[in-house]
């Protein structure tokens, strides 16, 4: 995960990576190590799963954490953890498609505004303050009212939801990027403006924009999970984290594991996924300054 | 600050057209919606029906005249009347608002007491208080609030017995919550000051007043923290949003009263002028919240009051 995100040059051999791996952090290798379980588990969840998510058996119901169900059986004896493994895929492609179609929104807006002139510039600029004055999760709200519950709603709702933050971070790397010494050096030797966005604006001002799409995948499923938890996500059949903490909302009193351990797997995910991303940021930008999304 | 003034009245304004122009995107017949989540299922509604919903929220009017109806009844304060409540939307959001301030207030309080706390006592000090106080923060930043209120439900409340179970509105009932939404933001917040804490530090003027014999503890509270605070004070406006947001959560958590059930009931039902109108209160807070800080600011550093 990590070595891919760092993009070494040339060819990467098994000594290289494992020198590399060797220079992280244990914390940062233990976080890398669980964002690759997690793919595993989203590609192959039968390697995982130690019971039949859909498999049945109310001899069993509700029975808490124990080592034949490590996060316990729900109200009709299935396996919780079977289920949240089952889940992961499509958690995972929630984030990953919130997160890009964010992206979408935000690099038309940021780089529009970096690149056009002060007019566009500043027209985009005060869109998006305006933007800023609505929370996150009242913008996915409103996407909701409006077009109604859905999985491709919510989508929707979490991308446009945080496109302004990411839009603002894009949009100063352009500008940063175009007021560097190096434009400057390249425009003197005479080198066209199509050119210098081509070779030098565009390459510098996204790179950081790998990094910055590995954190929001956690950030997007986070926010999902939020609309889920309050019953505007997936329906709840499906074994999705957000539905899982959707259905075991009404045994929280009776029978705890049923949300806490969906609710664990989640912050598990978001948490390791920003362990691995800001290491990788710390070592291409050096020290990273905290913002609000 | 007659400027400052006409900055946020414009954002008002251009926050109530955001609204609008996204509900122009709603597919099917308003109308016909109105009736069938009314209804909870797809129903045929006679020709007569639709005209009478027609009529009394205008959906035949033009878009430009819908608009300018909308524009002028917010300006006296109007928010339109809920499609599923019937009711004006300003009545209903009154009538709810009142605990969930109380609680965006408290967490806020709460999580500049923890985040300045940690900062004074564990930035520039190389001991292993200072890193478990760092990893606190990352970590705590990271965690979505409904997850920690959940946490703290089971164990304080059901397993231990210490909080009540069901929301309350008393002092008690508010703790819980309160924390709750502080935990995140603190770890958000302290991460910003202990930034700047650790940069202010290492300036000059730090090191003559400890020359001048001030105690550490001293210099730490009468001269580095008002610098170290400006960064994060600037944050407030963002964070009473992202509190008042995330108390909506946590209301559903608690099964406490508020706004929260209001605004989730309201999404469900997909009755538009509700949520608008919490959107737009929610951002009326945060550019009075915006302007506050732009006072704040200049007692915090009275260089800026001659600017």
């Amino acid at each position: 995960m990590s070595t891919i995100a760092i993009d070494a040059p040339g060819a990467a051999g098994a000594a290289r990576i494992g020198a590399l791996l060797r220079s992280l952090p244990v914390g940062v290798r233990i976080a890398g190590a669980i964002v690759a379980l997690y793919l595993l588990a989203a590609v192959l969840p039968g390697l995982l799963q130690p019971h039949d998510p859909f498999a049945t058996d109310l001899d069993a119901a509700l029975q808490g954490p124990s080592v034949a169900h490590p996060f316990g059986t729900d109200q009709s004896g299935r396996d919780v953890l079977s289920r949240v493994i089952e889940g992961t895929r499509q958690s995972l492609a929630i984030g990953v498609g919130a997160t890009a179609l964010s992206f979408v929104f935000a690099l038309a807006l940021g780089i529009a505004a970096g690149l056009g002139g002060k007019l566009v510039d500043g027209a985009i600029n005060r869109f998006l303050e305006v933007l800023f004055a609505f929370p996150i999760l009242f913008v996915a709200l409103l996407f909701v009212a409006v077009f109604g519950q859905s999985v491709t709603t919510q989508i929707i709702a979490v991308a446009i939801g945080t496109a302004p933050g990411y839009a603002r971070i894009i949009r100063g790397q352009f500008l940063t990027v175009k007021g560097s010494a190096y434009v400057e050096a390249a425009r003197a030797v005479g080198h066209s403006y199509g050119k210098i966005v081509r070779q030098h604006v565009f390459p510098n001002a996204m790179r950081p924009l790998v990094v910055m799409f590995t954190l929001g995948v956690g950030q997007a499923i986070v926010w999902a999970s939020g609309l889920a938890f309050l019953g505007l996500g997936v329906a709840p059949p499906s074994p999705e984290w957000g539905a899982l903490l959707d259905a075991g909302r009404a045994y929280v009193t009776s029978a705890w594991w049923l949300e806490l351990t969906p609710g664990l797997a989640i912050v598990v995910f978001a948490l390791s996924v920003t362990i691995v991303g800001r290491h990788v940021q710390e070592r291409l930008e050096g020290k990273v300054k905290v913002q609000p999304l | 600050m007659a400027r400052r003034l006409g900055g946020a009245v414009f954002v008002l304004w251009a926050t109530a057209t955001f609204t609008f122009v996204v509900q122009l995107f709603m597919p099917g017949d308003r109308a016909t919606m109105i009736i069938n989540t009314q209804a909870g299922n797809l129903q045929s509604p006679s020709a007569e029906q639709l005209a009478a919903l027609n009529a009394r929220y205008g959906f035949d009017d033009s878009y430009l005249a819908q608009y300018v109806r909308y524009i002028g009844d917010l300006a006296q304060g109007d928010l339109g009347i809920s499609y599923n409540q019937h009711q004006p939307v300003t009545e209903i959001i009154a009538a709810q608002i009142g605990p969930t301030i109380v609680l965006t207030l408290s967490a806020l309080v709460l999580a500049w007491l923890i985040s300045l706390v940690v900062t004074v006592l564990a930035t520039g000090r190389d001991n292993a208080w200072s890193r478990a106080a760092t990893g606190f923060q990352i970590v705590t930043a990271a965690l979505p609030p409904y997850w920690i209120g959940t946490i703290f439900l089971v164990v304080l409340s059901v397993q231990l017995g210490i909080f009540p179970v069901e929301g309350s509105n008393t002092l008690v009932g508010t703790i819980l919550p309160a924390f709750t939404l502080a935990i995140p933001l603190s770890g958000f917040l302290g991460q910003i000051t202990q930034d700047e804490f650790a940069r202010v530090l290492d300036q000059p003027f730090v090191t003559s007043s400890r020359t001048r014999g001030i105690g550490d503890l001293g210099v730490r509270l009468k001269h580095v923290l008002r610098h170290a605070v400006l960064p994060a004070v600037t944050l407030s406006g963002w964070a009473l949003g992202a509190l008042f947001s995330g108390a909506v959560l946590i209301e559903v958590v608690f099964s406490r009263q508020g706004i929260g059930g209001v605004l989730v009931q309201a999404t469900n039902g997909r009755d538009i002028p509700l949520v608008t109108g919490v959107m737009l209160a929610s951002a009326a807070m945060y550019i009075v919240a915006n302007l506050l800080v732009d006072i704040a600011y200049r007692f915090i550093d009275p260089r800026l009051k001659s600017a």
